[in-house]
């Protein structure tokens, strides 16, 4: 008997809460409450959109505690932020703030270029991204208890969250026709831990919740993705980068409710103003991807 | 029988997995009409203020207040916030059950947690009647039955974390995410009017 917190269950419970929901990123309490009303059903708390992020340049880190902490007090939905790939103790304060969700991101700029955090020893729960089945379940493994696709962040171009989405999806539905003796075979090529090949096979889908995130800009994008399979969605620069961010929001979350219903989604990407400018994907050189960044 | 699940948003799916898993057929409800010709509603986790709004957006609150007063409606966690008169803060509410409730009681997602609970009501699912164990996330809590509300189940403190009013039922956690489908078995059987 007792009260056990901190479970995995507890953890992936919160994000199967968060399904069917925009995830947005805000950088001011202003912001936040913004996306409160349009129907956020969490914020992601950081000091630069990741358009902004790439403008800048630098390095980019874990946002002010006190910025995070004022969107904290500002909003009742979840409250999520992000750290450096590996940067454990960037999450162990994201831990003593009492933040709802950690994203450890390749957004900002990695501190570790081999090992991810073990989200394990923590308390709190992570979302991680990823490109591939092969890279959610290695997360899974290192303790994620939600995952997303990378896309390519700050562009406002959905094609990499689609071919994300795609092949982790797409692997998926491959796995699932495979007989029990090829999946150690698959684990390997994957290389992903044979134990949750298995349980996703079993399952049909990743052990745990899957959004899409990186690129998304307009309702349709958001319900693209749902169509694709995914849970839910987050959208970065493509809301508070646009000429309306109040109807924007409010337009991407009814879009992704409704996202088989043509009518409602033709109804809200009506008069939206202008979209995020954004950046083509294959205009971006190679090496200044973000992507890329996760092993 | 057919059971609809409100799918504004939140864990939805895990409700409609349940109830497939027991035989019944269910129902993903958007919009007005999708209310039409079900035994009974659930209303799932999720953020309430997003679910409030977009109910009162596309036109669900009253012909969910007259549903709620003809079927059995249950409320999950976010779903039995939407389901009480008073959540002591402006959000689009339900109203149809006379109880208090407060919002993440509990604290931020680090306090959430499972714990297991005495339910005395299941025993008409199960004579051996188990504890339930129960699964809180920034879980809400029952602060006030009132009118012709009972309490279902508290925590050992004596805080109350479900309720029952007629047809109406309210839990201040998710079932669905458990193996253990009493509570769905239990409301199957309210909506068939035993």
């Amino acid at each position: 008997m007792g009260q056990q917190i901190a479970t995995f269950a507890v953890k992936k419970g919160l994000a199967q809460m968060l399904k069917g929901g925009v995830i947005m990123d805000v950088v001011t309490a202003e912001h936040a409450k913004i996306a409160e009303d349009a129907g956020a059903a969490a914020v992601m708390a950081l000091e630069r959109v990741p358009a902004d992020i790439r403008a800048y340049g630098g390095v980019a880190r874990m946002s002010d505690p006190a910025l995070i902490e004022e969107i904290m007090e500002t909003v009742t939905i979840p409250v999520m932020a992000k750290v450096r790939i590996g940067h454990f103790v960037e999450a162990q304060i994201l831990e003593a703030l009492g933040v709802d969700y950690v994203d450890e991101s390749e957004v900002l700029t990695p501190a570790d270029d081999e090992h991810h955090i073990n989200k394990h020893d923590f308390k709190i729960p992570f979302v991680c991204g990823c490109r591939n089945l092969g890279e959610a379940l290695r997360r899974i493994g290192e303790g994620a208890a939600m995952i997303r696709t990378k896309g390519e962040a700050g562009t406002g171009d959905v094609v990499e969250a689609v071919r994300h989405a795609r092949s982790v999806l797409g692997d998926i539905r491959r796995l699932q026709n495979m007989l029990d003796e090829e999946l150690m075979a698959f684990a390997k090529e994957l290389g992903a831990p044979y134990e949750l090949v298995k349980e996703t096979k079993e399952l049909g889908r990743l052990p745990v919740v899957n959004f899409a995130a990186g690129g998304i800009a307009t309702p349709a994008d958001a319900a693209l993705m749902m169509q694709l399979g995914v849970d839910g969605v987050f959208v970065g620069s493509g809301i508070f980068k646009s000429g309306n961010p109040a109807k924007r929001a409010e337009a991407i979350v009814k879009a992704t409710t409704h996202f088989s219903n043509p009518k409602i989604l033709a109804e809200v990407s009506r008069n939206l103003g202008e979209p995020m400018i954004g950046r083509q994907v294959t205009d971006i050189p190679k090496e200044d991807l973000i992507a890329q960044r996760g092993w | 029988m057919i059971i609809g699940v409100l799918a504004l948003q939140g864990d939805f799916a895990e409700h409609l997995a349940m109830l497939s898993r027991l035989g019944v057929q269910g129902r993903e409800v958007r919009l007005p009409e999708d209310l039409d010709g079900l035994d009974g509603l659930i209303i799932p986790g999720g953020e309430s203020t997003t679910i409030g709004k977009l109910a009162v957006d596309y036109g669900l609150i009253e012909p969910l207040r007259k549903f709620g007063n003809q079927k059995p409606v249950w409320g999950t966690c976010a779903g039995a916030i939407f389901l009480s008169k008073d959540a002591r803060r402006e959000q689009p509410l339900l109203g149809l059950m006379d109880i208090t409730v407060e919002r993440n009681a509990f604290g931020r997602q680090v306090k959430s947690f499972e714990a297991d609970l005495e339910v005395p009501a299941l025993k008409d699912i199960d004579k051996k009647n188990p504890p339930v164990h129960a699964v809180f996330i920034r879980a809400p809590l029952i602060e006030k039955v009132s009118g012709k509300a009972e309490a279902l189940s508290s925590l050992p403190d004596g805080r109350i974390v479900a309720a029952q009013q007629g047809n109406l039922l309210a839990t201040a956690f998710h079932p669905e995410l458990t193996s253990d489908d009493r509570f769905h078995r239990y409301f199957i059987k309210m909506a068939e009017g035993k």
